[in-house]
Parts: structure tokens; sequence; C-alpha cells
């Protein structure tokens, strides 16, 4: 048993918040004290069972968990190897598995008795969440979103308009979401006594990745429980996509120390990994450093300066990754491949036509690498994928993708 | 001793508050940058702190961003920042320089190589925003024992219990930082300064300097009367933003030298 504990992948992270030689607590000393006091909060939330019964309740009655495994048939058979199972987090109130993590992170800034929720967003999903759950418990939610976000996500801002949140357009830097994630820093650190920052993914000052890679564990947990009822035995391959990388840990989390699992992380190789600056794929095209508070891959320039991420997905255009996935990437725990644009695209219409499923592009790129990988191995090979979102906020870029006109397909 | 500890020896000596500025290195672009840095002694600076050109300063408001955009733009680096420190060494042996910004283009380039360079090129201390001291082992420590001062920042936030860390691996002076936020914004007022200045100087023996919201030589006056010295940045950074010639940015500096001198 020792022997276990000592050799195991879900020890992470250390006292430092360091998984590896990644994570860390890289933020000004304004924040230092609030950080402490959150990983405070945590760790007393974590082992107390009224915190996680009231996080169960919401689960059930407010999100819909446990969401379904289902098993793609038809894309099973039209692949011709393994067999697919999806994990259906698509299926959760607001569409995708961000609401998981944000229930978790909103009854905490309860209990501590902050009043003011501030959060960043790139596509949007994890800003509807936060909306959505401040909504349901009366708390003031400001959303920081880039510019150039608020416009090619025009629904999800009026979503989150809809439901009382006050959307800021960030335009200082190049307004992306990791502008976005610059200026919720700057509003924390102004509005440090009544103020919770709910950060949407596994990356941030340690404790932000450790707690919400165990508010998404839910996601491993349920899979787990599903495929061994469905098939009495473990998958071979797990796979999800990877921008920040929450829904990833989330299913991954729980299978670290099968080991006999492999476990497969996409990130997104937007036009190609070989051209600059033209995809998000931090683990594949870059290297380590410092940013957001913690220490992992990062896309950046011979000077150390931040560089510009690209995909068609808003959801993954993120230069970093959770440091977790970079641990896992050096000791080889896990692999991480990259999925163009192009691929993700064939990708989600493919489920479209042999599911009936409308897929995020998000998982989309999880798919086109199952697409790739699938017929080669054997019928009895078990894949089990994080379909992590639903695809109707992107029909608008895929239609432009693909050079349909919206407009002359009414009637 | 380093360069910073002796100036503040000095000053001392002749009762003397310090005034310390910021500028970004390579804003708007290299020569207009290094002459204003040569021209600040003269105006009346005793620690110049010259800002390292980062793509995401988030402790930073807009002004200091924007600079860091128009550095970069002009094709400000890490190596030309070092160049114009000892550019400006090459005239000026006495003036401490403190090079602040943050962390990863320090680590980019590899931790002990840079404090060799930054060494050899004349820097005397570093402010590294994003390196607290839970972060120690990463840069302080390494700095201290290459002989480069690390000047922490301490901000309304670090209570009494949190002091003693905070100040623990810290040389050269103390930062305090005077509002909760980012550079450039709310004004501080020195009623709210003084207490907090107090509670800090009876914890340590260096010498503590108050920066944030300062913006006119009334200001940087009164803040330093209640401190060991005001910082100016975002101010000074502003009118090199609005394209004001060399000349006039210095005279507006000399304005805020007398007023923290005065005080």
């Amino acid at each position: 048993m020792a022997d276990d504990l000592f050799n195991s992948f879900m020890n992470g992270p250390d006292e430092k918040g360091r998984f590896g030689d990644f994570g860390g607590r890289f933020v000004s000393e304004t924040l230092m004290p609030l950080i402490l006091e959150l990983q405070a909060e945590y760790e007393k939330a974590k082992t107390d069972p009224t915190f996680w019964a009231e996080m169960d309740d919401l689960w059930t009655h407010y999100v819909g968990r446990p969401s379904p495994l289902y098993y793609a048939e038809r894309l099973t058979e039209h692949l011709g190897g393994a067999k697919i199972y999806l994990k259906r987090d698509e299926l959760n109130h607001t569409g995708a598995h961000k609401i998981n993590n944000v229930l978790g992170q909103i009854i905490l800034a309860r209990r501590m008795g902050k009043t003011r929720i501030i959060a960043e967003t790139g596509a949007g999903q994890h800003g509807v969440a936060t909306a959505t759950v401040c909504a349901k418990f009366g708390l003031q939610c400001i959303v920081y979103m880039g510019a150039h976000d608020v416009e090619r996500q025009a629904p999800n801002v009026f979503r989150m308009k809809l439901l009382g949140a006050e959307v800021v357009p960030v335009t200082s830097g190049r307004g992306t979401l990791k502008d976005a994630m610059n200026d919720a820093l700057r509003d924390w650190v102004t509005n440090v006594r009544d103020t919770f920052y709910c950060i949407g993914t596994v990356a941030g000052p340690h404790p932000y990745p450790a707690m919400v890679r165990d508010f998404q564990a839910i996601i491993g947990k349920e899979a787990k429980e599903q495929i061994l009822k469905a098939e009495g035995r473990l998958p071979d391959t797990i796979i999800a996509a990877i921008g920040g990388g929450s829904n990833a840990m989330g299913l991954f989390y729980p299978f670290l120390d099968d080991k006999d699992v492999r476990i497969i992380g996409v990130e997104a190789g937007g036009k190609g990994v070989d051209q600059k600056m033209e995809h998000c794929a931090s683990l594949t095209g870059g290297r380590p450093g410092v940013l957001h508070g913690n220490r992992t891959y990062l896309l950046q320039d011979d000077d150390g300066q931040i560089l510009e991420g690209y995909s068609i997905s808003a959801g993954l255009d993120y230069p970093g990754i959770g440091p977790e996935h970079s641990w896992l990437h050096d000791v080889g725990r896990a692999e991480y491949v990259a999925i163009t644009d192009a691929e993700a695209l064939e990708a989600f219409q493919l489920l479209c036509q042999t599911e009936g499923i409308i897929p995020a592009l998000e998982p989309s790129h999880a798919l086109a690498h199952v697409i790739k990988i699938a017929p080669d191995l054997p019928r009895d090979h078990l894949v089990v994928m994080n379909l992590c979102g639903r695809g109707d906020k992107d029909i608008f870029t895929v239609a432009k993708a693909l050079g349909t006109d919206m407009s002359g397909l009414s009637g | 001793m380093t360069r910073i500890d002796a100036k503040f020896a000095a000053l001392k000596d002749q009762g003397k508050k310090a005034f310390v500025s910021y500028i970004m290195a390579g804003d708007p672009d290299y020569d207009t940058s290094l002459a204003i840095m040569q021209g600040l002694p003269a105006a009346g600076v005793d620690v110049i702190e010259l800002g390292l050109p980062f793509t995401d300063p988030m402790a930073d408001g807009p002004t200091i961003q924007l600079a860091g955009q128009r550095a970069l733009a002009a094709g400000q680096t890490l190596q030309k920042t070092l160049d114009m420190a000892a550019a400006f060494r090459k005239t000026d042996d006495t003036t401490p320089i403190v090079l602040m910004g943050y962390y990863n283009p320090i680590y980019n380039r590899g931790v002990d190589k840079f404090l060799t360079d930054a060494s050899a090129a004349g820097i005397d201390g570093l402010i590294v925003v994003d390196l607290p001291p839970e972060e120690d082992d990463e840069l302080c420590i390494p700095a201290q024992k290459a002989g480069l001062n690390f000047i922490r920042l301490a901000t309304p936030t670090t209570d009494d219990k949190r002091l003693p860390k905070v100040l623990t691996n810290t040389s050269g002076f103390v930062y305090y930082v005077s509002i909760t936020g980012i550079t450039g914004a709310a004004a501080a007022e020195a009623g709210d300064v003084a207490p907090e200045v107090a509670r800090i100087k009876a914890k340590t023996d260096l010498p503590v300097i108050v920066g944030f919201g300062i913006r006119t030589p009334e200001t940087s006056e009164a803040i330093a009367r209640v401190a060991d010295g005001a910082v100016v940045g975002s101010a000074i950074v502003d009118l090199i933003g609005k394209g004001k010639s060399v000349p006039e940015v210095l005279d507006f500096v000399r304005g805020l030298a007398d007023g923290a001198h005065r005080a």
C-alpha cells in the first residue's frame, strides 16, 4: 500500500502548489493573502460532508448529473474499429462541463461571505455558467470577455445579460481570453474585500488548478462507474480536448493510477502547429514559462513575450495550459496531440450525421483524434471520449467555415 | 553595499527624502527612452526604476500596459533593456537602477545567466511583481547571492501576521503600494499611508518608499513627508505616451522630485 501511494499520480499538488516543477503561486503581493485565504477555505470545505452534500444536491437537481455514458453505435460502425463511448457532459444545464466547477466555487464564495463574483470567459461558456449560478444565488456577477470574442459570440453575451450579469468587453492588450484574464486579475487586485474570482479552468495560482480539477473530477468518477457497469472493465483509452484543460483533467484524474488506461489530451492545432502563431497547442508547440499565476507550457517568443493563440474554437484559444497537464506530459503519464481546424470541422459534421448530436467545436477536436485512431484499433478496444459541450453556440462559426450563407437557409 | 544602499545612506545624512521615478525601457523607442533616462538624475531623481516590457502586465493599469506595448512594438527586448542600463552606466556610476517587471522574460533567459548579465549591465536591484515570498527560491535568493537587491512590495492586504514573511528576504528598500489596485489608478491619501508606513518601519530598518497613485508635486511632497520617499510612474509615462519631448518630460519629473525633496 505504501508503495502504491508513493507511485501515485494523484497526490499532487504539493504544499507549494506544484505538480513537479509546474504550478505555484506567481501573483502580486496584494493577491497573495487572498489566495492563502481561499486555499484555507477550500481545504476546510474539501473534507466537509455538508459542502459535498450541497454540491451533490445541485449536481443532481440543477445540473442534471450524472450525465449519461453513451455508446455511439453508428459512429463505431462507421469507423470500423474501437468501441466508442461518449461522456455526455454537453447535456448539463447550460450545455457544457463548465457548470460543474462554477457550482463548487460559488458555494465556496458564499461560505466565505463574498458577494461579488468576477469571471473571465473566451467562448462564453464559463461566463454563461457563472452568470447562471450567480442568478440562482442572487449574487452580483461581472464577466470579462475579450472585445473580439464579444463580437463573435454574440448569443452567449446576450445570455449572460439575460441572466443579470454585467459583461465587460476587454480592449486592453489584444482583446482576447488571456487579456480578459489579465483584466479579471486587475479587478480582483482592486476589489479585494468583497470579490471572489471564479476561474474557469485548471490554471491560475494554487489552489485553483487543484480545486477546479477536484470539482470537474465528477466527470471521470461517473465515467468509471458507468463503463464498469456497461462493460465490466475499465476503458483502454480515454480522450478529451484541451484549452486550459478542465474537462480533460476532470475525465483523466480518476483514471491516473489505472496504469493500463491510455490517456490522450487533444490540443487545438489551428492552421497547423508548424505555422507560428496560428495554433493553441501549448504542449506541442510551446515551452515552460510563467503566466497568470502558474508555471506551465506557454506559447511565447524568444524573448519570453506571450504569443496569441489561434483556433477556430474560441474555447481553446488560450496560449497556456493547466500545470497538471504540463506535468503529466513531462512524466509521460498522458499523451498530447494536436488537431487542426479542418480536422475538427470534419469530426463536427460526422457526429451530427452518425449520431444526431451537434458537438461543440472544442470536443470536436477530441473526436477528430478518435476518428484518426479508432479504425486501427481492435473491436474490443474501449474508448471513452468526453463530449464536454454542445455545438449550438458554434453553428454560425461552422457555417462560415463551410462557406454556407445562413441567411439563405430559411424556408 | 549596493548603489541603492549607498544612495539611501547619503540621503539620510543630508536629511532628505528620496524621489524614485519609473519609466518603461524602450518607450516610445530605445533612443528617446535612453535620453530620458540619462536626464533623470539631473532632474532630481534619486533612484531609477526601469520597466522591463511584458505582454501581460497583470498588476499594471492601462498606462503602463500601453507603454510596454509601444516598447515591444519598437523592438525592445530584455537584452536591449540591459543594454540601456549599460549605456546609462557609461556616464553615471552612482544613480541606482532597479529593474521592474514580470518573471517570464527573466525565467525564459535563465535565472543564472540573467543575474550575471544584469550585474554586468549595472543593475542594482530587482522588483518582480509576480514573485511573492512564497516563490523566493526562484529568483530572490539567487539575486541576493549575486549581489543584487531584491525589493519587495508590501500592500494594504499585507497584514501584521504576513509582514515578517514579506520583509525577511527584502533588501535595498521596501516599496509600499498605497492602494489595493493597479498602477495609475486611485490617488493615495497621505493620511491613510502614514500609519501603514509606521507599521512597516516598526518591523524593519530598511527605507520605506511609497508608490501608486502619486501624480502631482503636491502629493509627492505629502507622501514623502510620511515615508522615506515617493515613487511616480504612470504620470510620467502618460506624458511620454502623449509624445512630449524629452525636456518637457524631464521638467515634469523635476517638479515631482522637488516636491519630494521639500518634504
